[in-house]
């Protein structure tokens, strides 16, 4: 994975010096918090409900044992000994104090970590396939190019005051790991006539009205990448809306000028930059190569010892396919019965990195999902490490089952929220996990958000619930039929909304429907798709 | 004659300068006027307005104000950029809602002179000034990008 080398270094430290200062010139006055709060924001400390929270940046998701150690530390130190893993591959912090911000922030430079622009209206964290680099059906690695643009877009400084906030997802596979068309620039490295080049997606996102960027360029050359980027970011700093917060997130601009006419001027800009020597030098990306190749895979054992059924269940579930047979890459569920969605205590952090450097080469991934991967694990070793996991509540064998939901923070935690989520969450698990329903249900991505916001990508569900508040009450909306991945979709709502104990059970019926009138191996939401809405609205609401 | 374009005498103190020439203090006109009046030498962008209206008068132009009415909107590091992209010389001065914090990368967009609304603490300034020994993008401020070091 990418080493900082001395420049690197030099800029994170350099930020944190920076926000000590911004700090001490709050805490004199010099500063008042309406100009603070961007600062504070854009390093990664927000003010929550009861304290608050920072959220400190994964690039890319990949991180290594020292760091994940260095992170469990913290929550021990500093929060209450434990982390939220999110669903933009970063980690957050619920219960921080202020004064301690800064001394985080160093604790964190010394592993080559940072909690910038994790918030605020800038380029956020760059997002990317979690199985990046292991993975058996990618074109490249697309983290050197993550890496790139995590370069440029950090402290550039023509878009630290953007619009809204801005997210930047890169894959290199067909398959969409990572809602790539559900960030406001999505890149998908891809090959064309033996050429690898990047198509581009721009003004896709959730929130509360949710959109699929479309692609207006199928193939930008790799030595004109940042270029475009850049391109493409100038055109909504200039004409993105800022008269109303909801309004000014790139997809809206998109939607509005259409997607021809926000092509032509990105087309234009781009043409205009391309003479302004923006591009790093080619030889930038060459550096950035060998820091993700591939560690020295040995062959050995290409099967398992199935005699366990649990661990046989694990391995079906939370292993996915690597680019090497005799190892796979293996999903850490953060989500067992009844937990807390993405929370990991300091203790689990450090199993997890411990096994990360015993098992897979120093390496852990951050899913948006919420869970950790070890992305190189070699066949033979699976059992023991299976078996680890499971001693530290590791082991749910529930990858892209419904216990694998997503859910926001909600109302327990966030000053945003309508309603609660994580209680929805955990009762929503037991419930399937005691009656087996889980397994026969097979894939199915529940995602549950708290607000409007839709942090809990409640749009890209299979089944998606959005906490309301209704006449001071928590009320909760089921929608169907939607999905982040290479078939994505947004979901449709069925009707009016429920209660926490009518949702649950509205969850229950629509899965019922499902196991009902599905066909041979359809999914959840291959046979939604297949029949529409109707049946599973006469199942709720006659 | 004076008409609603006419911005007058620009009232506001520079502050900081990094230009050798006089300090301009010519009557400044909006962006609409500038196209309509041949010999207007300063100008004052606000944030709707395009900067690339001005490419065809660059040459008589001796200041171009970008105004910030509130810090948060950043419309005013595009047409600072786009100028200078454009080449334009003379002097680029952000006045407004310029705080400490916004000073570097104002810079690096290519502002050579600010004249914050509120005067600002002078050794904070300087040091926001000095922030970045080294940066990663390449702008019109001309500094060798970190990237381009590393391949010296």
């Amino acid at each position: 994975m990418y080493k900082y080398d001395s420049y690197d270094q030099a800029m994170v430290d350099a930020r944190v010096e920076e926000f000590r200062d911004q700090a001490r010139r709050r805490l004199e006055g010099k500063l008042t918090e309406d100009q603070f709060k961007p600062l504070r924001l854009m390093n990664g400390l927000y003010l929550q409900l009861h304290a608050y929270m920072l959220r400190v940046a994964i690039p890319y998701g990949t991180l290594n044992s020292e760091q994940m150690t260095a992170l469990a530390n913290i929550a021990d130190k500093y929060d209450r000994g434990y982390g939220h893993f999110t669903t933009r591959q970063n980690l957050q912090y619920n219960w921080i104090k202020l004064e301690d911000a800064a001394d985080i922030l160093a604790d964190l430079a010394k592993v080559e970590m940072h909690a910038i622009q994790t918030s605020g209206n800038c380029i956020r964290n760059i997002s990317s396939d979690h199985f990046a680099g292991a993975a058996h059906d990618e074109l490249v690695d697309p983290r050197p190019y993550a890496e790139l643009l995590r370069q440029w877009s950090s402290f550039h400084p023509e878009f630290t005051y953007l619009p809204r906030k801005f997210k930047i997802c890169v894959i290199a596979a067909k398959k969409d790991r990572a809602a790539m068309r559900l960030h406001d620039i999505g890149i998908q490295i891809v090959e064309q006539d033996g050429e690898i080049g990047a198509a581009f997606y721009v003004g896709g996102g959730m929130g509360r009205t949710p959109m699929i960027a479309p692609m207006i360029r199928d193939f930008v050359p790799l030595d004109q990448l940042i270029t475009y980027s850049e391109a493409c970011l100038r055109v909504y700093n200039r004409y993105g809306r800022r008269d109303n917060k909801y309004k000014a997130r790139i997809k809206i601009l998109v939607h509005e000028l259409g997607r021809e006419e926000y092509t032509r001027q990105v087309e234009e800009e781009f043409a205009h930059m391309l003479g302004q020597g923006v591009e790093p030098p080619r030889e930038e990306l060459e550096r950035l190569k060998p820091f993700f190749a591939d560690p020295v895979f040995e062959d050995g054992t290409k099967t398992v010892d199935r005699a366990d059924p649990d661990f046989a269940l694990w391995v079906d579930r939370n292993t996915h396919r690597h680019k090497h047979d005799s190892y796979v890459s293996a999903v850490i569920s953060l989500k067992p019965v009844a937990g807390i969605p993405g929370d990991a205590t300091g203790d689990q952090m450090r199993v997890m990195a411990k096994l990360a450097k015993q098992y897979s080469f120093d390496e852990l991934r951050i899913m948006h999902t919420q869970n950790v991967v070890l992305p190189h694990v070699k066949i033979a070793d699976l059992h023991a490490l299976w078996t680890q996991l499971d001693a530290a509540d590791l082991g749910a064998p529930n990858m892209d089952t419904i216990e694998d939901m997503i859910a926001c923070p909600g109302l327990d935690y966030c000053a945003l929220a309508n309603a609660r989520s994580i209680p929805l969450a955990q009762r929503i698990s037991e419930k399937f996990d005691t009656s087996g329903k889980t397994e026969k249900l097979g894939e199915l991505k529940l995602k549950i958000s708290g607000c409007i916001n839709a942090c809990g990508h409640h749009h890209a569900g299979h089944i998606g619930i959005l906490g309301v508040d209704k006449k001071g009450k928590e009320n909760y909306q089921l929608s169907l039929g939607g999905s982040e991945a290479e078939d994505v979709s947004l979901a449709k709502i069925t009707g009016p909304g429920f209660d926490e104990d009518g949702v649950i059970e509205a969850v229950e019926k629509v899965t019922d429907v499902y196991l009902d009138k599905r066909e041979g191996e359809e999914r959840f939401l291959d046979t939604y798709r297949r029949i529409g809405m109707a049946p599973f609205k006469e199942a709720l609401y006659d | 004659m004076t008409d609603r374009n006419d911005l007058g005498t620009s009232p506001d103190e520079v502050q900081f300068r990094f230009r050798d020439d006089e300090v301009v203090d010519h009557g400044t006109v909006t962006v609409d006027a500038c196209c309509d009046q041949t010999n207007a030498t300063a100008v004052r962008i606000e944030p709707g307005d395009d900067a690339r209206l001005l490419l065809p008068f660059l040459d008589r132009l001796a200041l171009v104000e970008v105004n910030f009415p509130s810090f948060g909107d950043g419309r005013g590091y595009s047409a600072a950029r786009i100028l200078r992209e454009a080449g334009y010389t003379g002097e680029l001065r952000a006045v407004g809602d310029v705080l400490i914090d916004q000073l570097s990368h104002m810079r690096r967009c290519g502002f050579d002179a600010f004249a914050p609304d509120a005067p600002l603490d002078e050794a904070d300034a300087e040091r926001a000034f000095a922030t970045w020994d080294n940066v990663y993008q390449s702008t019109v401020d001309g500094r060798r990008t970190i990237q381009e070091l590393r391949h010296e």
